[in-house]
C-alpha cells in the first residue's frame, strides 16, 4: 500500500516538475503563449471530464461556466484599474472559480434532474440562451468587441508585477497543479466514487440510499467552480474576454479536448489539451483546412476510438502484463508505415486542390498545380498506401489476437 | 506531425478493435470525396472563366496577359535586385480560414501583390531590400488574434497589417498598446486597413495604430449627404446588426438626417441579432409597412445579402444603402437584381478608373489572380505609405517609422493626394458613392459582369471631422 | 397593422413549415433510435449545395428531385457504417458523434465549394409575384414552399398511419425486438428511416437555399432550433412537430413584427429607471432582439416542467 502510495506522490511530484520546468526549456515568448494556453485547457478540459467522464452527463454548454468566470475576473481586474478594489491577482482564478460555481449551483438546481438527452438538452439551451444575452447586455460583456483589463494594476506579490507572460505561466501552472491534485481528489472522495455508480446506474444507486439527483449535483457545481477557474486564468492571461468564450464553439472544443484524449481515464483531458493546443498552433498557419483534418479526426475517433488516446494505450496493459507486447512492434510498423503514406498523400492531394499560388509547397517538393504529375503522383502513392494497409491488417489482427490470448504469465 | 499521430493512432485502435472492411470503406469514401472535389474546383474555374468571357472583351484579357508577361519579366529581374539585404518582414493578421477566410484571403492577395508590384519587382525598398509578407490566421477571432500576434512578436516582427472585424482590431489594438508599453525597444506598430469603428482613433486612440480607411462616422457623412441631395427620398428606414457597428451607423445616421433634411422621417431604427437571421422577410414587411423610400443598412456578409434579397423578393423597389454589400459572392448572388439600386459608400473609387497606371495595376492583378477581386484598393496606399516612411526615417525602427507616418502627405496611384492626420492617426482620403450596375463597367465584381460604378465622389478635405483623441505619446 | 399581422402570419407559416420538413425527419428517426441527430440540418445544408451544383449543369427542377435523393443516400450510410457502430456505446456516444459529424460537414462544404455565398437562383418559372397585399408581393417561390411543406407533411402522415410500411414503422418504433421476431429486417428498417429523413432535410435545403441564400453558415444554429422542435412537439409525435415548427416560426416572425419592448412596458406600469446603469441594456430591450433567442427559452422551460413535451406520450 505505502508502495503504491510512494509511486503515487512520485507521480505528482514529476507532474509538478515538468509544470515548473517546461518554461526552462521552452522560453521563447511563442512557447511560453502555448504553455500558458495549455495550463487553461488543462484545468477546462479536466474539468469537462468531471461531467462527462466521470458522471456521465454530455454538456453543450460548458463554456458558460468559464466564460463567466473569465468575464468576472475581468471585472475584478477593471475595479483594481479603477483603485476601487486591491488584492493580490494570484487569487483572480478564485474569484472565477466561485463565479462558475455560483453558476453550478443555479442551473445545477434543475439541470441535474436527469442525466442523458434531457440534460444535454437543457444544456444546450442554457448556452444558447447566456451566449446571446452576452450579446444583448452590453455593458457587462462588452458586445463582440468585449471587455479588456490590465493585471498589472494589482499590488506586487514578492515584487512580481506580473509584467510578463512567464511569470503569468508560473501563476497558472501554480493553479493548475493546485486544480489537477483537487479534481483527482474529488474522484477519491464518497461524492465521487458515487458519480461513477450514478453514470453507470442511476437505479441501483438509488436503491443503495444515494439520490441520483444530488450525486450528480454536487459533480456539476463542482466541474463549474474548476471551468470557472479556468476561466479566471484565461483572464489573467489575454487580459480580455469576448462573447466567443462563452458560446457554443467553446464548448465544443472543451468536448473535442476531452474526447480525443479519452474521457474515462484521468489523464485522457490533460492529453486531449495538450494535443489540441499543440494542434492549433502548429497547423493553423500551414494550412487553412486545418479545422476540416481536425473534424476527421474527431469523427475517426468517435467511430473507432471510442475511448480517446488514453484508451488506445490503455488497450496495451494486458499485452504488457503478459509480456508479449513485443509481437505487436512488427505489425505496427508494417500498418503505421503505409497508413501514414496514405494520409501524407491525401493531405496532399487536400492541399493542392486548395493552394493559393501556382506552386504549393508539401514536405519539401514544390508541385505545381497544372501538372497533371503534381496531382497522378500523390494520387497513386495514397492508393500504394491504402491497399498495403488494407492488405497489412489481417496480420495485425492475428498478432493482436496472439498478444493478448497468450497465457499470462503467473507470477505469485 | 501531432495530426499524422493521431490519425494513425486512430488508425492503429481501429485495427485491433474491429473489422478491417470498415476502414476500408471509410477510406475510400474519403479517396471518392477528394476526387470530386477535384472536380467542383474545375468546374467552379471554368464557371468563372465562362463568365468571364462573357463580358471581359477580348481586348483586355490580351492587354492583361501582355502585362503580365512583363510584370513577371520585370519581377525576375527586379527580385534578382532585390536580394541584397534581408528582406523586410511585414505581418498580416487576418481571417485566413473560418467562414470570413475570403475576405482576408483576397486582401492577403492584394498585399502580397502590391508588395511585388510596387517595390519587390522594382529593386526593393531601402536600398535594394525585399519587402515580405508574413500571413497569420486568426479566423476573425480576438482570441486568436492575441495568440497571432505574440507569435508575430515572436518572429520578431515590427508592422503589423489588421482590418477585418472592428472587435479584432480593439483587442488587437490594446494588446499592442500593452505590449509597447511593457516591452520599450520592441514596439509594434498596427495598421489598421479597414476596421471602422470610430473609437480606435477617438477614445481608444494609440500612437501606434494608423487608420487607412474612413471611420464609420465619416462615411455616413458623406452618405447623409447623397441621401440628402435626393430630393425623392422623404423616409428612411434604418436595419442594422446588433453590436457596435450597427449601433454607431443607427444612431449615427438618424442624427446626421435630422440636421441636413429635418424633413426627412425616420420610419424605423430596427437591429438584428448578428448572425442569426435566416430570413429577412419579416423585418421587410415591416419596412414595407412603414412606407419608407429608401433603406440604411451597415450589415455585411450573410446578413447583407440574406437582408438583399428579401427586400428584393418582396418586390419593394427602393434604394438600399451599404457599407459592406460587394464582392465575395455578394454582386454575383444579388445580380441583375441589385442593378441601380444597391448603393456604397467606399474608400474607392470603382470603375471609371481616373489614371492609366490604377488600371494597369487592376490590370495586371486580375491577370495574376484571375477569380479575385481588388477588394481593399487602401491596402495599396497603406503600403505605400509605410514604405515611403521606412525611406524617409532610413530605417524599420517602429517609433521613427511612426514618427514619419505622422502627417505624412501622399500622392496615390489614382493620382489622388491623400493625408495622414497627426492628432488621430486616421487616414484623410477622397469618399465615394458607388452603385452597382452592369453599364459602364470595366472591371466587375465576383467575374459576374456587374460592378461599382463612381456616382458621386467628395473630396478628402471634405470628409475631415474633428477629433477627440487625447493621445498618449510614447518618449524616447 | 393589419398588412403587418397578414405578412407576419404568412412568413411565420413558410419558416414554420420549413422547420417541420426538418423535425418531421428528426422526429421520427429520434423516437425510432433514441438519436438526436445534430447533423440534421447540415444535411439541410448538402441538400442545397447539391442542388445548386446540379442547377449549375441541369436546372432547378433536376436539382429537386436528385438532390434530396443523394442527401438521402448519404444520409444511410452515415447511419449504416457511422451510427450503427457508435450505437453500442450508447446515446451519449451517439450525440457526440453526431455533433462531430455536424462540424466535419460544414469543414467539408467549404472544402468543396469554398466559403463565400453561392449564386443559387430560384427557377425562372416561378420568378413572379403571387399577389401583391398592400403593397407588398408574396412571391410565386414562396407559395411553392408552403405547397411543398404542406404535401411533405400529408404524405408522411397518411404513409405513417394508413401504409403497411407506416404501421411496420410504429411497431419498430414501440415494439423493435416483436418485430424483429415477426420477421421484419429491424436494422434495415432504422437504414431506410433515417435516409428518409435525412433525404426531407435535403429537400428543405434544396427549396429554401434559393430564399436564404446558401453559404456554409446556413446550418448554424438550425440545428438546435430544430432539436428545439422536436422537444417541445413531443416524442415521436408528428402532429407536436408541426406543432411546434408553426408556433416557432409564428412566434419569431411576430416578435419581430410586434414593436414592443421593456421601455413601453416600463412606461405603461409609469416605472423609470436611471438612465447611466449597468442594466441599462435590459431597459431598453426589444422583442425583436431577443426573437431568436425564445426558441432556447421555451426549451429549457420545456424541458424542466413538462420534459415530454406539448403532444408526447413519454418522457
Amino acid at each position: 500500500m505505502s508502495k503504491t502510495l510512494k509511486a503515487k506522490a512520485g507521480l505528482w511530484g514529476g507532474y509538478l516538475a515538468v509544470l515548473l520546468l517546461l518554461p526552462q526549456c521552452f522560453d521563447s515568448l511563442l512557447a511560453i503563449s502555448i504553455l500558458n494556453q495549455m495550463t487553461i485547457a488543462i484545468i477546462f478540459a479536466l474539468s469537462y471530464n468531471m461531467l462527462l467522464g466521470q458522471g456521465g452527463m454530455l454538456s453543450f454548454g460548458h463554456a458558460v461556466y468559464f466564460g463567466l468566470g473569465g468575464f468576472l475576473a475581468v471585472h475584478a481586474l477593471l475595479l483594481m484599474e479603477r483603485g476601487s478594489a486591491s488584492f493580490p491577482i494570484v487569487f483572480i482564478p478564485l474569484l472565477g472559480g466561485l463565479t462558475g460555481l455560483l453558476a453550478g449551483v443555479f442551473v445545477g438546481s434543475f439541470s441535474t434532474r436527469k442525466a442523458g438527452t434531457t440534460f444535454a438538452m437543457i444544456s444546450l439551451g442554457i448556452g444558447e440562451l447566456v451566449a446571446a444575452s452576452s450579446l444583448i447586455l452590453a455593458r457587462f460583456f462588452g458586445g463582440e468587441a468585449g471587455i479588456s483589463g490590465d493585471r498589472t494594476f494589482g499590488p506586487p506579490l514578492f515584487g512580481i508585477e506580473f509584467l510578463r507572460d512567464v511569470e503569468i505561466y508560473y501563476l497558472g501552472a501554480g493553479w493548475t497543479f493546485l486544480a489537477t491534485l483537487c479534481m483527482y481528489l474529488f474522484t477519491r472522495t464518497p461524492a465521487g466514487r458515487m458519480a461513477n455508480a450514478v453514470r453507470d446506474n442511476p437505479e441501483r444507486a438509488e436503491f443503495i440510499g444515494y439520490s441520483a439527483r444530488w450525486v450528480r449535483f454536487i459533480s456539476f457545481c463542482a466541474a463549474g467552480a474548476f471551468a470557472g477557474i479556468a476561466g479566471g486564468l484565461f483572464a489573467l492571461n489575454y487580459e480580455f474576454l469576448t462573447d466567443e468564450n462563452l458560446n457554443l464553439a467553446t464548448s465544443g472544443r472543451v468536448l473535442l479536448m476531452a474526447y480525443i484524449g479519452g474521457l474515462g481515464f484521468f489523464i485522457g483531458p490533460i492529453i486531449g489539451a495538450v494535443l489540441l493546443t499543440l494542434m492549433n498552433f502548429l497547423l493553423s498557419n500551414y494550412t487553412e483546412l486545418w479545422l476540416l483534418y481536425l473534424g476527421i479526426v474527431f469523427v475517426l475517433t468517435v467511430l473507432f476510438l471510442p475511448r480517446g488516446c488514453a484508451g488506445f494505450v490503455m488497450m496495451h496493459e494486458s499485452a504488457w502484463r503478459r509480456g508479449t507486447l513485443h509481437l505487436l512492434a512488427l505489425p505496427y510498423l508494417l500498418t503505421g508505415l503505409p497508413a501514414l503514406l496514405f494520409v501524407l498523400a491525401a493531405v496532399c492531394l487536400a492541399e493542392l486542390s486548395h493552394a493559393t499560388g501556382p506552386t504549393l509547397h508539401y514536405l519539401g517538393l514544390s508541385l505545381a498545380r497544372d501538372s497533371a504529375l503534381a496531382w497522378a503522383g500523390p494520387a497513386l502513392l495514397a492508393a500504394v498506401g491504402w491497399i498495403l494497409t488494407a492488405r497489412s491488417l489481417p496480420r495485425l489482427r492475428e498478432a493482436w489476437e496472439r498478444a493478448n490470448a497468450a497465457e499470462p504469465e503467473r507470477r505469485t | 506531425m501531432v495530426l499524422v499521430a493521431v490519425v494513425v493512432a486512430n488508425g492503429g485502435g481501429l485495427l485491433v478493435k474491429f473489422s478491417s472492411r470498415s476502414l476500408v470503406r471509410l477510406v475510400s469514401a474519403l479517396l471518392v470525396l477528394l476526387a470530386a472535389s477535384v472536380a467542383v474546383r474545375a468546374q467552379g474555374q471554368a464557371q468563372g472563366q465562362v463568365g468571364a468571357e462573357g463580358q471581359a472583351q477580348n481586348q483586355v484579357e490580351a492587354q492583361a496577359q501582355a502585362q503580365a508577361q512583363a510584370q513577371v519579366e520585370a519581377q525576375a529581374q527586379g527580385q534578382a535586385e532585390a536580394q541584397q539585404g534581408e528582406p523586410v518582414r511585414i505581418g498580416f493578421i487576418d481571417p485566413l480560414s473560418g467562414p470570413f477566410a475570403s475576405i482576408g484571403t483576397s486582401a492577403l492577395l492584394l498585399l502580397e501583390f502590391s508588395a511585388d508590384y510596387l517595390f519587390n519587382s522594382r529593386g526593393g525598398i531601402l536600398g535594394g531590400r525585399a519587402i515580405e509578407i508574413v500571413p497569420f490566421d486568426n479566423q476573425q477571432s480576438p482570441t486568436e488574434t492575441q495568440l497571432q500576434f505574440r507569435r508575430a512578436v515572436n518572429e520578431g516582427l515590427h508592422f503589423i497589417f489588421q482590418g477585418n472585424s472592428s472587435a479584432v482590431a480593439n483587442a488587437l489594438g490594446a494588446a499592442v498598446t500593452r505590449h509597447n508599453r511593457r516591452n520599450p525597444g520592441e514596439e509594434v506598430v498596427h495598421l489598421n486597413y479597414a476596421a471602422v469603428d470610430p473609437a480606435l482613433t477617438e477614445e481608444n486612440c494609440s500612437f501606434w495604430h494608423f487608420r487607412f480607411d474612413a471611420h464609420a462616422v465619416m462615411k455616413l457623412e458623406v452618405l447623409t449627404d447623397f441621401i440628402a441631395s435626393s430630393e425623392s427620398v422623404k423616409s428612411v428606414y434604418i436595419i442594422g446588426q446588433d453590436y457596435s457597428f450597427g449601433h454607431v451607423v443607427a444612431q449615427t445616421s438618424e442624427r446626421l438626417l435630422g440636421e441636413k433634411r429635418p424633413d426627412i422621417a425616420i420610419v424605423g431604427n430596427e437591429l438584428h441579432p448578428i448572425g442569426q437571421v435566416k430570413d429577412f422577410t419579416p423585418y421587410v414587411t415591416k419596412i414595407v409597412a412603414s412606407g419608407a423610400d429608401a433603406i440604411i443598412t451597415g450589415n455585411f456578409g450573410a446578413d447583407m445579402v440574406a437582408l438583399a434579397r428579401s427586400v428584393i423578393d418582396a418586390g419593394l423597389d427602393i434604394p438600399i444603402y451599404t457599407f459592406y454589400a460587394a464582392y465575395d459572392g455578394i454582386t454575383a448572388t444579388l445580380g441583375a437584381d441589385g442593378k441601380d439600386r444597391i448603393y456604397l459608400v467606399h474608400s474607392d473609387s470603382g470603375n471609371p478608373f481616373s489614371t492609366e497606371e490604377r488600371r494597369q495595376f487592376h490590370l495586371a492583378f486580375k491577370a495574376a489572380h484571375p477569380d479575385r477581386d481588388v477588394t481593399q484598393p487602401r491596402l495599396m496606399n497603406a503600403l505605400s505609405m509605410l514604405v515611403k516612411a521606412m525611406e524617409e526615417s532610413g530605417g524599420t525602427d517602429p517609433y521613427e517609422v511612426a514618427l514619419a507616418l505622422e502627417d505624412m502627405r501622399f500622392s496615390t496611384l489614382r493620382g489622388e493626394q491623400i493625408w495622414m492626420r497627426g492628432s488621430d492617426h486616421q487616414l484623410m482620403q477622397a469618399l465615394h458613392i458607388l452603385v452597382m450596375t452592369d453599364e459602364n463597367i470595366e472591371f466587375d465584381a465576383d467575374n459576374s459582369g456587374f460592378g461599382l460604378y463612381a456616382e458621386h465622389v467628395v473630396p478628402a478635405a471634405q470628409t475631415v471631422l474633428e477629433t477627440g483623441c487625447e493621445m498618449k505619446r510614447p518618449r524616447r | 397593422m393589419p398588412e403587418i399581422l397578414v405578412f407576419a402570419t404568412l412568413n411565420g407559416l413558410v419558416t414554420g413549415l420549413l422547420l417541420f420538413m426538418l423535425a418531421s425527419g428528426l422526429t421520427v428517426i429520434f423516437s425510432m433510435m433514441g438519436v438526436l441527430n445534430f447533423a440534421h440540418a447540415s444535411f439541410y445544408m448538402l441538400g442545397a449545395y447539391f442542388a445548386y451544383s446540379i442547377s449549375l449543369w441541369f436546372g432547378y427542377w433536376t436539382g429537386l428531385i436528385v438532390a434530396p435523393l443523394l442527401v438521402g443516400a448519404l444520409g444511410a450510410l452515415v447511419e449504416r457504417y457511422g451510427l450503427r457502430r457508435v450505437h453500442q456505446q450508447g446515446h451519449v456516444a451517439e450525440l457526440v458523434f453526431t455533433f462531430g459529424l455536424a462540424f466535419l460537414i460544414e469543414e467539408a462544404v467549404q472544402f468543396f465549394w469554398g466559403p463565400e455565398t453561392r449564386n443559387y437562383q430560384a427557377p425562372e418559372l416561378l420568378d413572379f409575384p403571387l399577389f401583391t397585399l398592400f403593397g407588398q408581393e408574396f412571391s410565386a417561390y414562396r407559395g411553392f414552399m408552403l405547397a411543398i411543406s404542406m404535401s411533405i407533411f400529408l404524405g408522411l402522415y397518411h404513409t405513417l398511419t394508413r401504409s403497411r410500411v407506416g404501421l411496420v414503422i410504429q411497431a419498430a418504433i414501440t415494439h423493435p425486438q416483436m418485430t424483429a421476431q415477426l420477421g421484419h429486417n429491424v436494422p434495415l428498417i432504422f437504414t431506410m428511416v433515417f435516409g428518409v429523413g435525412t433525404a426531407l432535410a435535403g429537400l428543405a435545403g434544396v427549396i429554401a437555399g434559393p430564399v436564404l441564400t446558401t453559404f456554409p453558415g446556413m446550418a448554424l444554429g438550425l440545428g438546435s432550433i430544430v432539436f428545439v422542435i422536436v422537444v417541445i412537439g413531443g416524442l415521436g409525435s408528428l402532429q407536436g412537430a408541426l406543432l411546434a415548427s408553426l408556433l416557432i416560426g409564428l412566434l419569431q416572425s411576430y416578435a419581430i413584427a410586434a414593436d414592443v419592448g421593456v421601455p413601453d412596458l416600463l412606461a405603461m406600469l409609469g416605472v423609470e429607471f436611471p438612465g447611466d446603469h449597468p442594466l441599462d441594456d435590459l431597459w431598453t430591450l426589444h422583442l425583436a432582439q431577443v426573437a431568436p433567442v425564445l426558441p432556447f427559452l421555451l426549451l429549457v422551460l420545456v424541458l424542466v416542467f413538462r420534459p415530454k413535451g406539448l403532444l408526447g406520450k413519454r418522457e
